[in-house]
């Protein structure tokens, strides 16, 4: 336990809320994006925030994994599990997401689907094995964290020779996201998303390292600071961001050295790049099209491919107008600034994907904010 | 799926499976992603896989840095946890 609740005293928390106090420029304003939705969970359920000074702000960015998925892509995966002969495995926050027409896995589960929560994506492999007479489908999404399971996963149907087991593929990379943010126009042009450094992800660091981010670093002049997930954690990524802009400088540092190598994992990262391949471009929830942004499954592993085996169909669809999640995942709005928010759309039956994962800006503000957003409004 | 903590190995099953330990809770997670891991080791573990080693001397570097300004500078305790 020492290596968690080390990095959750109190009185360390005080003496860095005292150093960053100190060491702020009054003149200037800090704004800073935390990609990951582990970060925002993180600051909201230590009140980190109000650890701050005013003029160092938090941006919450795009890095929920069941936020960003397309909403065409979960409706195609609907479609596949409500297929009589396909048993469809995915991870449990993905089940509720909602999909066109408010559907979601969980209610097309309802209406008679075989549908499976899976916390492991191993478990899809037992599945397929206990039921040969089935088609099991593994629905895989998420950022460079649960790519590599994907990867792991489908060398292991290789080697036990499950025919009856695919992989509907939808993961997507870290970096292209953050670049789509910077290149926004929003942030370019418009000036009305301001970020001046990024607290970096923990996890996915870990498995792809700090490298990939020294070249927008460097290139759009943004420090990125690497940080763990415990409060302590995000407080002094804080402190080494505040410092860098007063410095001048837009380097990639690393807070969460127990975690995160510059080279990351590199088994894992082998791994990937034996089984899959980059996209020459992905949609994106709240992001739009990007080029080259996440991940397919390469021919040589073709026969495992879902998209293959069962015609996939992505068809574009409409966003509820009034949902506010895309902009919500760009870092434009706060979720209090949608209508639905904790009115038509809440935690129990949820109208956007942020509002489904505990990751999701949305749900973390109905967690712990609600209360005091109540007792202020 | 992003919220974990480090668990310690207390047991080799053998076939890329560890049995780890939080706090008395004990979990069966696949170690297929890394080289050789030995009992005692930390681990990240995310959705059922070890993503990575916790660097044990550079998380205690990590915690005698928090300590030492907890110790220069903190009087009184900032943290408080909000309970959902």
């Amino acid at each position: 336990m020492r290596y968690i609740r080390g990095f959750r005293e109190g009185a360390a928390a005080a003496a860095l809320k005292a150093l960053i106090a100190a060491e702020v420029d009054p003149q200037r304003e800090y704004h800073l994006m935390e990609f990951c939705g582990g970060h925002t969970h993180a600051i909201f359920r230590y009140g980190v925030e109000d650890l701050l000074p005013d003029n160092v702000r938090l941006v919450h960015g795009p890095g929920c994994p069941v936020c960003v998925l397309a909403v065409s892509r979960l409706d195609a995966a609907i479609e596949l599990a409500s297929r009589k002969d396909v048993t469809l495995v995915s991870y449990g926050d993905m089940l509720r997401v909602p999909a066109s027409r408010r559907k979601s896995l969980l209610k097309a589960r309802a209406q008679g689907a075989d549908v499976r929560m899976a916390y492991s994506a191993l478990e899809a492999l037992t599945i397929a094995a206990a039921h040969p007479d089935r088609q099991v489908v593994f629905f895989a999404i998420g950022f460079e964290t649960t790519t590599p399971a994907t990867a792991h996963l489908i060398l292991e149907a290789q080697r036990l020779g499950l025919r009856n087991f695919s992989v509907y593929c939808n993961h997507v990379v870290t970096p292209a996201a953050i670049q789509s943010i910077l290149d926004s126009p929003e942030v370019r042009e418009w000036g009305r998303v301001r970020v001046d450094g990024f607290i970096g992800p923990s996890h996915v660091s870990a498995v792809i390292g700090s490298r990939p981010y020294e070249y927008f670093a460097e290139e759009y002049q943004r420090p990125v600071v690497i940080a763990g997930f415990e409060p302590l954690d995000v407080m002094q990524a804080i402190r080494m961001l505040v410092r860098q802009l007063n410095e001048g400088r837009a380097c990639v540092e690393n807070q969460f050295t127990r975690g995160v190598s510059r080279d990351g994992n590199v088994k894992a990262q082998r791994l990937v790049a034996e089984v899959l391949e980059l996209r020459r471009s992905v949609e994106w929830r709240g992001l739009g099209e990007l080029p080259y942004s996440g991940l397919g499954i390469k021919a040589a592993y073709g026969e495992f491919d879902a998209e293959r085996r069962f015609a996939i169909e992505v068809r574009a669809v409409a966003e509820n107008a009034a949902c506010q999640c895309p902009a919500i995942i760009r870092g434009v709005k706060k979720p209090t600034d949608c209508a639905l928010f904790d009115t038509a759309c809440t935690p129990r039956d949820p109208i956007g994907s942020c509002m489904v994962s505990a990751e999701g800006a949305c749900a973390a503000y109905y967690k712990y904010r609600r209360g005091t957003l109540r007792a202020a409004g | 799926m992003c919220l974990a903590v480090p668990a310690r190995v207390v047991a080799l099953l053998g076939d890329q499976w560890v049995e780890t330990e939080v706090g008395g809770i004990r979990s069966r997670v696949s170690v297929a992603l890394l080289d050789e891991v030995v009992l005692g080791d930390y681990l990240i573990v995310h959705a059922g896989f070890a993503i990575t080693r916790l660097d044990v001397e550079e998380a205690e570097k990590s915690l005698a840095l928090f300590d030492e300004i907890a110790a220069r500078l903190g009087t009184t305790d900032a943290l408080h946890p909000r309970l959902p």
